[in-house]
């Protein structure tokens, strides 16, 4: 098995079904000679040329209307939106016309598109280039939404998007791209939209989470069983639109102490449906609160280190927020 | 790196892009003892995006290098410490104080003696003291405040734990167990009513899932057609649970028909001169071959010979082209008890009627025992229905998806029939043909039958069968 790097992932898969489907094309802004502002579409258009590596004007309602449009015809487009930040003029593509195709045309179309979008905070990118807008869309029924957190999930995960019938959106935290190296198949594989996976096994708290904060919480789990004795459950979801309810449930009632954690703001994030879904299901089961752990609910990441570092999350917070969880 | 933290100002790499989590040390420009410039070139830094050179971000004596070239130091890692002149050679050694909390787990005693959750018992705890009957009075808690937690309540019931000195009276404890109990079994706080849910680990126990309430996280549910055996609805009827078998057929027959526009043709064909050629040669066949001489060996050969007149019948509707397949392999459509199942004769146009014969033996002896292998059922490319073999006399099939074609052939039945305004005793067959409109007409299907017709009507007292 190849040792790749989590951008290496995404190329693969794009490319791969590009090998593979004819019908599979790329568009958005750069995506073309430029190879991506971040280098997640390198080399596609030198392989398959312009007319199935698109480069767009800077409007990201018009990438998303017209992979809708060309989805529902027959094609399967991925589009890119440069960051994550900027989805938002393309909301209403999204969710008023990708996500209803199926249900408001009783089964007849159906809208195989999928949304790339980087997503997350590398440091010093500020406002638009660090947000994460993933609850956004969270309630938004038609949707699929994956977030994947290691290079064989992001490979997994982009296949079984672009070979989707329903719109995915597809989370890629962009620190993840360079700082991410696993083990990935060499042959053809996908990782399916839906589940979650257990990516630590242990018997006093349960972590769940998705994306850059998986890490964080594997490494603070590591530390704490090292220097504290202390044994944490981790849930990588994967996918957050539809839950892995199944998964969920199972975690949490591993260890009745449940800490979610993710890189969106605190409130309305996923994590308050994780948690809903636990308090629903699970009462019986429960040990502790339910906690959280999110940044906190200003608009955006600040600028400035002291602020940045305020608003971030990072492995000594985690830790600490799981030791205090392990004691109660 | 961060090994030794030598007196002076640590220089961190840059975060030199949108996206890069570190760096690779190009080559070195100064070396430890160097005097060096604020701004005045340190190294080269090497990324993904871009190729950078390390300015030093103060003045001062190079002291030490953390990072030798090559190496690949992550955003914010030191690479190396610049003494600036005048500050303080003084060993800063600030020991992370390390906050060894190893105080978890150690026990509410041992902790700070707070006991202010002591009698604070979450939801899990409470339900494994009912169903288990537990006195948690007599199980320690190493929680926040001295607080019983699950993993507490579960150890002892896995008897890990031991047990706390029994602060209440232990007839109070176990004033649930049953008057007939022996003492030893009363003592306990664990009631032994059930073994089997005990022996099983804890740890692994299944979940209850309750499934009340549609929620949004979930799937919409499909109805879950569960069939229990040998119901009586009180009409006589019962069921049959659907087959995985029956499960593809409907499937497939459906896919053909709502995807095929299907028409339908029939001709009917003097077979006389065959059936007399088949009486003569049958009972030798047998005794050469030690199989039957069927009459659908004769019909496939006509079937084979016709498509090498209008290939068009061997063909497959591609959405914007139609293909039209070089090798005949007739699917042969071979029924059994509960299902329908198609072998095909592979490039049946290099057959002669002798190797027809075999081939239908074969394969309709292996379909009715199951025992085809997958390649045996792929690839057809036309498919024959020998419905005449259960006495019908005409029949409508359903194209085997994707094929152009379907072909049957019905009883042979001796007809009065008029030749030249006589009336003559003649063995008839009928011949019916659905066909996919989309690529096949009436014409070419018409004249396809003739001349299967005429095939079949040829066949003579010389026809060789090898």
């Amino acid at each position: 098995m190849a040792v790749i790097k989590y951008i290496e992932a995404i190329v693969s898969a794009m490319r791969e079904e590009m090998r593979r489907d004819d019908n599979v094309f790329v568009l958005g802004e750069d995506v073309g000679v430029r190879g991506g502002v971040l280098n997640t579409t390198k080399g596609l258009y030198q392989e398959f040329g312009e007319m199935r590596v698109m480069d767009t004007p800077l409007a990201e309602s018009g990438i998303v209307g017209v992979a809708v449009g060309a989805a529902m015809y027959g094609l399967r487009p991925i589009a890119e939106m440069q960051f994550a930040d900027f989805v938002f003029p393309a909301t209403n593509q999204i969710i008023s016309e990708a996500a209803r195709v199926r249900y408001r045309s009783n089964n007849d179309w159906q809208c195989p598109l999928v949304v790339r979008l980087p997503y997350g905070a590398t440091g010093g990118g500020a406002l638009y280039h660090s947000q994460c807008p993933e609850s956004v869309f969270v309630g938004t029924p038609g949707l699929k939404i994956v977030a994947p957190s290691t290079p064989y999930d992001a490979k997994g995960l982009l296949k079984a998007a672009i070979r989707d019938n329903d719109p995915v959106l597809y989370f890629e935290h962009k620190k993840c791209y360079l700082s991410q190296t696993g083990e990935v198949p060499d042959g053809d594989y996908i990782v399916p939209i839906g589940k979650a996976d257990v990516k630590r096994e242990g018997t006093d708290i349960t972590v769940i989470t998705y994306g850059l904060t998986v890490h964080y919480a594997l490494q603070a789990a590591e530390e704490l069983h090292k220097e504290e004795g202390i044994s944490a459950h981790i849930l990588d979801l994967r996918t957050l639109q539809p839950l892995d309810k199944g998964a969920i449930l199972e975690s949490a009632a591993r260890t009745g102490k449940i800490l979610i954690v993710h890189e969106d703001n605190k409130t309305g994030g996923v994590g308050g449906e994780v948690a809903a879904i636990i308090a629903e299901e699970l009462l019986f089961e429960l040990d502790a609160p339910i906690m959280r752990l999110c940044p906190p609910d200003v608009p955006a990441v600040g600028m400035n280190p002291p602020m940045e570092k305020f608003f971030l999350l990072n492995k000594d917070k985690i830790k600490d927020e799981m030791r205090k969880l392990a004691l109660y | 790196m961060r090994v030794t933290k030598a007196a002076g100002t640590e220089v961190t790499v840059p975060h030199l892009a949108e996206s890069l989590v570190s760096a690779t040390i190009g080559k070195w420009m100064k070396k430890p003892g160097d005097y060096v410039e604020q701004y005045e070139v340190l190294c080269e830094l090497i990324t993904e995006k871009v190729n950078a050179e390390m300015p030093s971000p103060v003045e001062g004596v190079l002291k030490e290098i953390l990072a030798e070239e090559g190496e690949t130091v992550e955003v914010g890692g030191v690479i190396c410490i610049i003494e600036e002149p005048g500050s303080a050679t003084e060993a800063t050694g600030q020991a992370v104080q390390h906050e060894a909390s190893s105080a978890y787990r150690r026990g509410f005693e041992a902790a700070d003696g707070d006991s202010s959750m002591r009698h604070r018992y979450s939801p899990a705890v409470q339900h494994l003291a009912n169903e288990y009957r537990l006195d948690l009075t007599q199980i320690a808690g190493t929680g926040m405040g001295g607080r019983i937690t699950r993993k507490d309540v579960r150890e002892f019931i896995e008897g890990r734990q031991q047990r706390r000195p029994p602060a209440v009276d232990p007839q109070q404890a176990d004033h649930q167990a049953s008057p007939g109990r022996e003492p030893a079994d009363r003592q306990s706080p664990v009631r032994r009513e059930e073994p089997q849910r005990r022996k099983e680990p804890l740890t692994t126990e299944k979940v209850p899932v309750r499934s009340t309430g549609l929620h949004l996280s979930e799937t919409p549910r499909m109805p879950l057609i569960e069939v229990e055996p040998m119901q009586d609805t009180g009409r006589g009827e019962y069921f049959i649970d659907v087959t995985p078998i029956r499960n593809t057929i409907a499937t497939r027959m459906r896919q053909s028909v709502t995807e095929i526009p299907h028409a339908w043709m029939m001709i009917e064909v003097d077979v006389t001169n065959l059936v007399l050629l088949r009486n003569k040669l049958k009972d030798e066949f047998r005794k050469q071959e030690g199989i039957n001489l069927t009459y659908l060996a004769f019909m496939l050969k006509a079937v084979v010979n016709a498509i090498k007149d209008y290939p068009i019948l061997n063909s497959v509707w591609a959405v914007d082209k139609i293909i039209v397949k070089k090798d005949i392999n007739i699917s042969l459509a071979v029924g059994t008890e509960d299902s329908v199942i198609t072998p095909v004769i592979k490039k049946a146009d290099r057959m002669n009627i002798a190797g027809l014969a075999r081939e239908v033996d074969e394969l309709s002896r292996r379909a009715r025992t199951g025992k085809l292998k997958l390649d045996e059922v792929l690839g057809g490319t036309i498919t024959v229905n020998n419905t005449g073999s259960f006495g019908s006399i005409l029949s409508y099939p359903i194209i085997n998806y994707p094929q152009a074609a379907n072909l049957s052939f019905e009883s042979i039945v001796k007809r009065p029939v008029v030749i030249n305004d006589m009336i003559a005793v003649r063995s008839m067959v009928n011949i019916c043909l659905s066909l996919d409109h989309r690529i096949l007409d009436g014409l070419i299907c018409g004249r396809f039958l003739q001349r299967l017709k005429e095939n079949l009507e040829a066949f003579g007292p010389d026809t060789q069968l090898y």
